[in-house]
């Protein structure tokens, strides 16, 4: 029950609530007390809108940054990525395997502003050895949804 | 000039579904609750494996009865559902859909005057089906305070000494209906005491939504006197490839592979290709589209029952089969209003035989926006005539 109503909520978080105990078979009750106990346990931790912003005016530049790191003692990756994510332009901060250690997604309205970020901020943590920025030209899908118009319903009429 | 049509084909009256869409695409702003077919895409690494097939240049015909790694899988996918056991080598033939292991399988075991019993509300297809094998389609009426269950009683009443195959289209189209093991059990056994085969439709085996779907095959004594129909078009979303299959014993399965290799030659060879890819790793996509299917299922049921619509609740396939008999008009009449009056297009009951009269086949496959759309206008239309 718990995985079907995330998955639903998860494509649309604005969904009926009556609607979807309807949907799951279930009183519309149970499903906000599901919700609301998973707000607590912190499985959901928001509710958030997908925004295609190249559709605005708003402009925003988005950049992936590699950071090597070197490890505290006793502390591991984590103090480190603390310092990282505290601020408000990263939407996203991750401990990664391979060439790397953590990655980072930061947000911003201009490549000015996200390089000086890169260069006044991050680079002078002091366990950050080095990073490297990409910036994300275009995005196709995210989040699973393909930034692309509703498909149109192409089926024919056939018999039987 | 002579008359250049054979008589027997003329006198075959074409599907009544037709006509109605005919209009509805002509129509504008109309919405449709008529396909027989999934919405969803075929699921993305199936299609890949169909494109990749196509890069390699498999373009050349497979053997006739399939590719030999396909009925392998589908040996193996049945095994793991059903519980059943079919030798991929002798007992398995895969077919250019479903629908031409219908027809094959009647003509290989048909002689002129052999009685086939058909339970109706079902597809379009198995009476003139039977009558292009030559054999003779008898109806049995199936009623809605069953389920539209076939009965043992309803059974026994439709066999003669000429009967020699039944047909079972369990989940049904249109209905929704489903057969579940004790209903089986018991057709199962005068299926045996009598002697009679059964051409076991099981198209929609993957979309149930009350337990898991039993196969009549996996019987006690079933096996050997069954022909078992199933395809990808509906379980994984792939009707336009245009794949299906037949496990039969090998007596049977020899002579439809003789029709098949004759008129068809083989399955597409790269819907074979990618059915493989369907077979083994399409689990995940069935369970997933089967509770999407589910939870539209129970909406629809629920906004009937909002406004006063009656219908039993069907746990197959993906269609429910209101009744609206208490209107006061024939199925024909309630869809063509529906349809001028809010331009609503669903299926009058009586296109799937006489006794769907009094009933309307609704799809769900359509997305729950689209479904909301036609059940606001169908809530309308019930307001405008009672």
């Amino acid at each position: 029950m718990r995985e079907q109503l995330l998955s639903i909520i998860e494509k649309n978080s604005r969904i009926d609530l009556k609607e979807v105990a309807i949907i799951l078979g279930c009183e519309e009750e149970t499903v906000i007390n599901e919700l609301q106990e998973m707000e607590e346990e912190g499985i959901i931790c928001g509710y958030h809108t997908m925004i295609n912003w190249d559709k605005t005016n708003v402009d925003k530049v988005m950049a992936l940054i590699e950071v090597r790191v070197t490890p505290q003692r006793g502390r591991g990756f984590d103090q480190v990525a603390e310092r990282i994510y505290q601020y408000p332009e990263v939407s996203s901060c991750y401990l990664m395997s391979g060439a790397y250690d953590i990655m980072v997604i930061l947000e911003g309205k201009t490549l000015k502003e996200v390089a000086g970020f890169v260069t006044d901020k991050l680079s002078t943590i002091d366990d950050v050895t080095s990073t490297a920025t990409h910036f994300i030209l275009k995005k196709y899908k995210d989040h699973g949804t393909v930034m692309k118009k509703r498909k149109k319903d192409e089926r024919e009429v056939f018999t039987p | 000039m002579r008359n250049p049509c054979s008589q027997r084909i003329v006198d075959i009256a074409p599907s009544g579904i037709r006509k109605f869409f005919d209009v509805v695409s002509e129509m504008k702003d109309a919405v449709s609750l008529g396909v027989g077919e999934p919405d969803f895409d075929t699921p993305w690494h199936i299609r890949d494996e169909g494109i990749y097939s196509l890069d390699r240049g498999r373009t050349f015909y497979t053997s006739n009865a399939g590719l030999k790694e396909l009925k392998v899988e589908i040996s193996n996918y049945l095994n793991r559902h059903y519980g059943l056991e079919y030798d991929p080598i002798h007992e398995i033939v895969v077919t250019v859909g479903g629908s031409e292991a219908i027809d094959i399988a009647l003509r290989a075991m048909l002689d002129p005057g052999d009685e086939v019993i058909i339970p109706q509300p079902s597809y379009v297809s198995y009476v003139p089906c039977t009558i292009l094998a030559n054999g003779t389609p008898v109806i049995v009426e199936l009623k809605e305070e069953n389920e539209f269950r076939l009965t043992k009683q309803e059974l026994l009443d439709a066999i003669t000494p000429k009967t020699k195959i039944l047909i079972m289209p369990f989940p049904n189209n249109p209905t929704g209906a489903i057969m579940e093991k004790e209903d089986l059990e018991e057709i199962a056994k005068i299926c045996v005491e009598k002697d009679i085969f059964v051409l076991s439709d099981e198209i929609y085996s993957a979309l149930t939504y009350k337990g898991k779907h039993v196969s009549i095959a996996s019987m006690p004594g079933m096996k050997e006197r069954t022909v078992l129909i199933n395809g990808f078009s509906k379980s994984h979303a792939m009707t336009g490839w245009r794949l299906g299959y037949a496990c039969a014993p090998r007596e049977i399965l020899e002579q439809m592979l003789k029709i098949h290799q004759f008129a068809i030659m083989c399955a597409p060879t790269t819907s074979q290709y990618a059915g493989v890819e369907a077979m083994k790793n399409g689990d995940s996509d069935i369970e997933h589209m089967r509770q999407e299917y589910n939870g539209r299922r129970r909406f629809l049921m629920h906004r009937f029952h909002q406004m006063g619509l009656d219908c039993f609740e069907p746990y197959g396939a993906f269609y429910v089969f209101p009744s609206i008999k208490k209107f006061g008009m024939t199925s024909e009449e309630f869809a063509t209003r529906l349809l001028e009056s809010q331009k609503v297009a669903v299926v009058p009951g009586t296109a799937f035989g006489a006794c769907g009269e009094g009933f309307l086949r609704i799809s769900y496959a359509y997305s729950l926006e689209d479904l909301k759309i036609a059940l606001d206008r169908m809530e309308k239309f019930i307001k405008e005539i009672s």
